[in-house]
């Protein structure tokens, strides 16, 4: 994957892009975390996909976060990225925060997307289970709730990780972001559109998510009509990094379906 | 210098455990704690002591506005200024403050503070705090990122509510109206004097200096953490240009006179660890949500390798409260001597007295108050005198205001 410098709406909004592979575009929103430069399951996905991966606004590298008041003007920025790196008919996968992001874009232009892949989407709000308020979780208190097993190998570097400074302060920073779209309750309004999605959608969900729970997933699938629902064993919200594989050969097997 | 009276008005019946037992005083402290049979004896108790503290001679009255919170249970601070307006003659009666992006629209702020200003015949003062984390982002759900946005369209369309005559179009970000056109206005013109009660960012600062407000620094630690601010505060007002006038710059203190310096722990040690064990029960994790400050901010704080949390308080005792310069505690003569060294050196011209604190009881607090007025303010009203305070309220004079009809 190679980083690009991306400028859109002349350089109201920068940003970093991993870029590369071959095959189909598929655009990847990631979430409130940042945006997981380097993850090799990036470069699995580019081995059938011509893979997009920007840094959103006020995440990363991505600047003009300050032009985006809602998670409509988000979606609509990235139609204006896809619009002016002339991006064609894309496959869009997102994840959490970005899962949201790609359900809004794909409702507010359903011609344009090709198919729609939700990895643990945020977006839709059930009284009965509440989304934990993650916004006061220290590293500890998330890696908890989002991994399958925070004790195990990936929880650890990722715990340790956050011991340095200045990756707090990045977390900090994607978090302050975050809240523009999704404090406090990440309930804003998806509901009203997603019955505009209608292309091929599949939804995928770690069966030991904590943070967004499966039942979501339920909920999703209720929403989008002829949608799809994987559950992944072994994994919690971070199915990408917790069960690679998986989560790559479910992704390319419906996409190329 | 003025000695203003700040009530905080804490709720004083939380358990001996509380700290053990519960996560928190603030957001999601549970309301089983909170019998309102003790809620309505204290108010009235606290009403008493703050009228008390006009009849005395105190310059002015301050209340402020917390939300789920034990330890100050004001969400209406503007409810307790009308309930002094009546029975209090003197003192300026000052709300520190309306936490503007929690009333929508902000117009309501212009309409009651103009509102308390008629009715009490001019004494009033208007303060906005851009508010406290845990009042605005959890208890109020206001996003943390644009939080400082909000404030400031807020603080926009009330000055502009107070002072433009004609119904005004207000299109903003937060707020929009065709007919912005409060009744009443204020008595004083062009409107109240403006207080500005905040934390210490470059920022506040600057903005505070070019509009000309009053800023205070209301902290519960005292000369130690309160010196820097206030000399930073010093340096931007003058980089800004204004003078240097000492009503220009608040600070709170906790103060407890008593009739030697040895009495001062037994008669108010118990409320001062009350105070600061109990009521400052702060988690940290909702001390600061993501985005409520700016990151130049945050990487600042992280400089100074301290952690942000109110932990280190839960170790400490009477003796360091006192040697740290929490609380100014003796005699009268230890404390107007102590006071004059702190106020002068941050050229302080209104001293904020937190003569109530923690589980004080009704008597020791009127008691603290007497002593206070008697024995203290009168040694320090000399200073500034070359000053003139612009800050201070311009009432109606005391003959043209109206009395509340006798009973």
């Amino acid at each position: 994957m190679q980083e690009l410098k991306v400028s859109i709406r002349n350089g109201k909004f920068t940003t970093s892009m991993q870029w590369g592979g071959s095959g189909e575009p598929l655009l990847f929103l990631h979430g409130a975390g940042g945006p997981m430069v380097g993850a090799p399951f990036l470069d699995e996905l580019a081995k059938h996909f011509t893979v997009y991966a920007p840094a959103h606004p006020g995440f990363g590298a991505g600047q003009g976060v300050e032009h985006l008041d809602d998670v409509v003007d988000f979606a609509l920025y990235y139609h204006d990225f896809l619009d002016e790196l002339q991006i064609d008919n894309p496959h869009i996968v997102g994840h959490s925060m970005g899962g949201m992001l790609a359900a809004e874009m794909t409702a507010l232009s359903p011609y344009r997307v090709n198919r729609l892949v939700l990895v643990c989407p945020a977006g839709l709000w059930l009284d009965e289970s509440p989304i934990p308020d993650f916004f006061t979780f220290n590293p500890q208190q998330l890696f908890q709730v989002a991994l399958h097993d925070p004790e195990g190998p990936l929880g650890q570097m990722m715990i340790k990780q956050f011991e340095n400074p200045e990756l707090m302060l990045e977390m900090y920073k994607c978090m302050a972001s975050a809240g523009k779209f999704m404090w406090p309750i990440p309930d804003k309004g998806l509901k009203r559109r997603i019955h505009r999605v209608q292309c091929p959608t599949l939804i995928l969900w770690g069966a030991s998510d904590k943070l967004i729970p499966p039942v979501y997933g339920d909920a999703f699938l209720k929403s989008i009509p002829g949608s799809r629902l994987v559950t992944l064993p072994q994994s919690g919200h971070m199915p990408m990094l917790e069960q690679q594989d998986g989560f790559v050969q479910a992704v390319t097997n419906f996409l190329l379906e | 210098m003025k000695s203003h009276w700040f009530h905080l008005m804490p709720y004083k019946y939380l358990p001996d455990d509380f700290k053990d037992k519960y996560r928190s005083v603030w957001v999601d402290v549970p309301s089983e704690l909170y019998d309102p049979v003790k809620g309505h004896e204290l108010y009235n108790e606290y009403l008493d002591e703050l009228e008390y503290a006009d009849r005395l001679g105190f310059d002015g009255l301050c209340v402020n506005e917390h939300h789920s919170n034990a330890y100050g249970m004001m969400p209406s601070p503007n409810i307790m200024l009308a309930a002094l307006a009546r029975r209090t003659s003197n003192a300026a009666l000052i709300v520190l403050g309306n936490s503007l992006a929690l009333y929508n629209p902000p117009i309501r702020v212009a309409e009651e503070m103009a509102m308390l200003d008629v009715i009490c015949g001019g004494r009033f003062v208007g303060g906005f705090p851009v508010g406290t984390s845990m009042d605005t982002n959890f208890a109020y759900g206001q996003v943390p990122a644009t939080l400082r946005d909000k404030y400031r369209e807020a603080h926009d369309l009330v000055i502009k509510a107070w002072t433009e005559p004609e119904p005004f179009i207000f299109n903003g970000k937060f707020t929009q109206s065709r007919y912005v056109n409060i009744w009443p206005r204020p008595i004083q013109k062009p409107h109240p004097p403006v207080w500005i009660p905040g934390g210490g960012s470059v920022e506040t600062w600057e903005w505070v200096a070019q509009h000309d407000y009053m800023y205070a620094f209301l902290s519960y630690f005292g000369y130690e953490p309160a010196k820097a601010m206030m000399k930073s505060y010093w340096d931007v007002a003058a980089r800004v240009g204004c003078d240097e006038n000492p009503y220009r710059a608040g600070y709170l203190q906790l103060i407890a006179v008593s009739e030697t310096d040895a009495k001062a722990e037994e008669e108010y040690s118990e409320a001062a660890y009350y105070f600061y064990h109990r009521c400052l029960h702060i988690p940290s994790n909702m001390a600061a949500a993501p985005g409520y400050m700016t990151l130049n901010t945050v990487k600042a704080i992280q400089a100074l390798n301290v952690p942000f949390s109110y932990d280190f308080l839960k170790g400490l005792k009477w003796k360091d409260f006192v040697d740290k310069g929490y609380i100014i505690a003796g005699s009268p003569k230890t404390v107007r001597e102590r006071l004059r060294e702190v106020v002068k050196d941050m050229r302080i011209g209104q001293l904020m007295t937190l003569l109530q604190f923690g589980n004080l009881s009704r008597e020791q607090t009127m008691r603290n108050t007497e002593l206070y007025a008697k024995e203290v303010m009168p040694y320090l009203k000399d200073l500034w005198k070359e000053w003139d305070d612009r800050w201070a309220p311009k009432s109606l004079p005391t003959k043209e205001r109206a009395r509340a009809a006798a009973l």
